[in-house]
């Protein structure tokens, strides 16, 4: 047989393999919206493929009418610096989501709509979930133009084939 | 970390290919790195983020992220990864014979 000829005879290629991280936003404030797209653009920036799949309360970050009124929300959240019955008292997230962002701002970390624009030129791509937009009854219209379709949960599972998942 | 011959020049590596002594750096240098990273040859856009990278390096301490090279030289995002395919946050700190980035963005 003629392949096996050719099996025997081809040289050894040593082929590069690109790493690649399949990044699923599930969550909608600010302090979980941050680490998933930071995860995302740090993988860009060493070469490695970067998808981002926003789902349920994730599509808020995608959402034209909501990525720039994101919130830091610090009910339920172990790690609040103040007592869950002072956090929950009227103008105390406001208070923590302004801190954060001018911790931010310090720090040259961009805002969400422009870290999405980054991501965008560093050739991440981004889906929106399908089921979600169902759900909450949100049109590709709705989404930034950096999301460029939706995906089932299945056509997630294809296009992250070979990718390290990490779920947020 | 390890000597290597680069252009001709011996050099200090780290694990990680990054040259920890700046100094020991020249732009054949910066060509044979590219060359070897599937960049060749470098543009006069190339040389204008390596030009920065080393200014930057020079006058912080710390080599640039890229959102500090974009910002820095104008060049957009975009371009800055279609001039280092392989990943800009590294390969651009590589090329100038600068270490590692610290930054996450």
């Amino acid at each position: 047989m003629s392949t096996l000829t050719e099996q025997q005879t081809m040289p050894e290629v040593e082929q590069e393999v690109t790493r690649k991280v399949a990044i699923i936003c599930s969550k909608g404030s600010l302090d979980m919206a941050y680490p998933g797209l930071i995860m995302a653009n740090a993988a860009r920036m060493m070469g490695m493929d970067a998808m981002i799949f926003f789902t349920f309360w994730g599509l808020d970050v995608v959402t034209k009418s909501k990525v720039e009124h994101l919130h830091a929300e610090m009910l339920g959240n172990p790690s609040s610096p103040m007592p869950h019955a002072v956090m929950g008292l009227p103008g105390m997230e406001a208070l923590a989501t302004m801190m954060m962002k001018k911790k931010m701002e310090n720090l040259d970390i961009p805002d969400i709509p422009e870290l999405l624009e980054i991501l965008d030129e560093a050739g991440a791509e981004m889906y929106s979930c399908q089921l979600a937009m169902e759900m909450f009854d949100v049109a590709q219209d709705d989404l930034v133009p950096q999301v460029r379709e939706s995906l089932t949960a299945m056509d997630f599972w294809e296009k992250a084939e070979g990718a390290q998942v990490v779920f947020i | 970390m390890s000597t290597a011959t680069i252009a001709g020049v011996p050099v200090e590596l780290d694990g990680e290919g990054f040259m920890t002594d700046a100094t020991q750096w020249t732009r054949e240098i910066a060509e044979a790195i590219a060359s070897e990273n599937g960049i060749d040859p470098l543009t006069e856009k190339h040389w204008q983020v390596i030009d920065f990278c080393r200014a930057d390096n020079e006058a912080k301490g710390t080599p640039p992220t890229v959102r500090r090279i974009t910002k820095g030289t104008g060049i957009s995002t975009k371009e800055v990864y279609a001039l280092f395919p392989k990943g800009p946050g590294i390969l651009a700190s590589k090329v100038s014979g600068l270490p590692k980035p610290k930054g996450c963005i």
